[in-house]
């Protein structure tokens, strides 16, 4: 299974804890991840990636493994301890505001 | 016995304001949506329990809150704005030409005949409408159609902020937006048209008199007389007795025209307020003394009303949504800070009295008179 970590706010809405576990099916990618993640819990549509052309809110981040993926393709796998479960992808609010 | 609901947004959560019908004892309930900015929260007039909410933040965007149990529980509903077609540029402060791009819904406004019915305004500028309680919305583009290419954003965005439906005839609505102007729609939304005629904005435009371009801050109708309007242009009040065919002025003797917000009497037509701020580079009340003004004559002649408002050293704004009137005898009304104060008088204005003191920045301020 899949780890994503959550933001607070994103928590919230979802009514989860701080990690949520999606099966997700190979290969796993961001895309994937964030489809499978909107899937279990629509709430969060359009508040991680734009409604029509899923490109990454500006101020969301993406980390994995000690790694910004935020500026990675879509497409590209994710790190095998992501895929495994050994590691969770997080879904960042970048620093900002006030 | 009645009750009054005062709907606050804020820049970090909503509050809602809770009092009898005498107004005097408030009650501040725990935020909703905390840390979110709350740009407006309006209640439908066909269904008391039915509230509309418009979440946003920098970090995760829009969504768009409702309740059926008069503000106890919350619930998502569609955040998708999509505008129809390829919606083109419009003018950016630059002068160059920005892709119009959805940023937020500024203001709800709910249908006076049908609680399931409820409009949107947004940045980028447009008219959204839903006919299912949220769960869905579609554009009203013909709007855009109106020299949409002409309009840019104000200071504040390119944003649509005022809906005002004509509780007589649902198929006549008045928009505003900053800064392209105001329009009007006599066929439910379909076909639009510009109604700037007798503005005049002397320093913000290169014609003062332009179709559209005009920084129009807020516009306040009387339901009794959906004809007549009025509005608070970025510099000028200004009234109209044709549906906006035409405007003309009546800032009369109040100490700065440049201001915000701008009401009407819940049952006197025209008495109307507005709050006077300083100018468009000092966004505070002249002499550090917040003033409401009204005019009993729809407008020119105006009396200042300061008992239980700061007299000094108050350097806060009121935003274009944070004031509201309710339908009691007498009427009252309220307006929000970006101090986080809000202030409520309950004889139209003559004494005044915080009922709120140290919220977040009010963005909006919204008043319902529950049964």
């Amino acid at each position: 299974m899949i780890q994503v970590r959550l933001p607070a706010h994103l928590r919230n809405l979802a009514h989860t804890g701080s990690v949520v576990e999606l099966d997700v099916k190979e290969p796993v990618t961001q895309r994937s991840v964030l489809d499978a993640l909107e899937e279990q819990y629509p709430v969060l549509r359009g508040l991680i990636r734009d409604h029509a052309t899923k490109k990454r809110r500006p101020f969301v981040r993406f980390f994995a493994c000690e790694e910004d993926l935020s500026h990675e393709s879509p497409d590209a796998p994710l790190p095998q301890a992501v895929v495994e479960g050994k590691e969770p992808y997080l879904v960042v609010g970048a620093m900002a505001g006030g | 016995m009645s009750g009054v609901r005062v709907l606050v947004g804020t820049k970090k959560g909503g509050f809602m304001l809770t009092s009898d019908d005498k107004r005097k004892q408030w009650e501040v309930s725990e935020p909703y949506f905390g840390g979110w900015e709350v740009y407006h929260m309006k209640a439908s007039p066909a269904d008391p329990n039915r509230l509309y909410a418009s979440q946003s933040g920098g970090w995760f965007g829009q969504l768009i809150q409702r309740s059926d149990d008069g503000g106890k529980t919350w619930e998502p509903v569609n955040n998708e704005f999509a505008y129809v077609g390829d919606p083109g540029t419009h003018q950016y402060y630059d002068g160059t030409q920005r892709p119009w791009e959805f940023k937020r819904i500024w203001h709800l406004e709910a249908s006076p005949h049908d609680p399931d019915t409820v409009y949107a305004g947004a940045e980028d500028a447009a008219l959204f409408r839903s006919q299912d309680g949220g769960q869905s919305w579609q554009e009203l583009p013909g709007l855009r159609e109106v020299k949409g290419h002409l309009w840019q954003p104000g200071a504040g965005g390119m944003c649509l902020h005022t809906i005002k439906i004509d509780p007589n005839n649902p198929n006549r609505i008045v928009v505003a937006i900053s800064a392209a102007g105001a329009f009007r729609t006599d066929d439910g939304g379909e076909t639009w048209k510009a109604i700037n005629k007798g503005l005049h904005s002397n320093f913000e435009l290169p014609d003062p008199d332009a179709d559209v371009g005009h920084c129009v801050h807020s516009v306040a109708m009387h339901p009794s007389r959906p004809d007549t309007l009025y509005m608070q242009k970025h510099w000028d009040v200004m009234r109209s007795d044709n549906a906006g065919d035409s405007w003309y002025e009546v800032s009369g003797n109040l100490p700065t025209d440049f201001g915000f917000p701008i009401a009407v009497h819940a049952h006197e037509p025209e008495t109307i307020y507005v709050v006077p701020i300083k100018s468009d580079t000092e966004h505070f009340p002249p002499d550090g003394k917040l003033r409401v003004y009204r005019s009993r004559t729809g407008g020119n002649d105006w009396e200042a009303l300061t008992e239980g408002l700061p007299q000094s050293d108050c350097y806060v704004n009121v935003l274009r949504d944070a004031m509201a009137v309710d339908s009691l005898d007498p009427c009252g009304l309220y307006f929000g800070t970006t101090g986080g104060e809000v202030y409520a008088t309950a004889d139209a204005g003559d004494t005044w009295q915080t009922i709120a003191a140290t919220l977040p920045k009010v963005l909006s301020v919204e008043v319902q008179v529950l049964p």
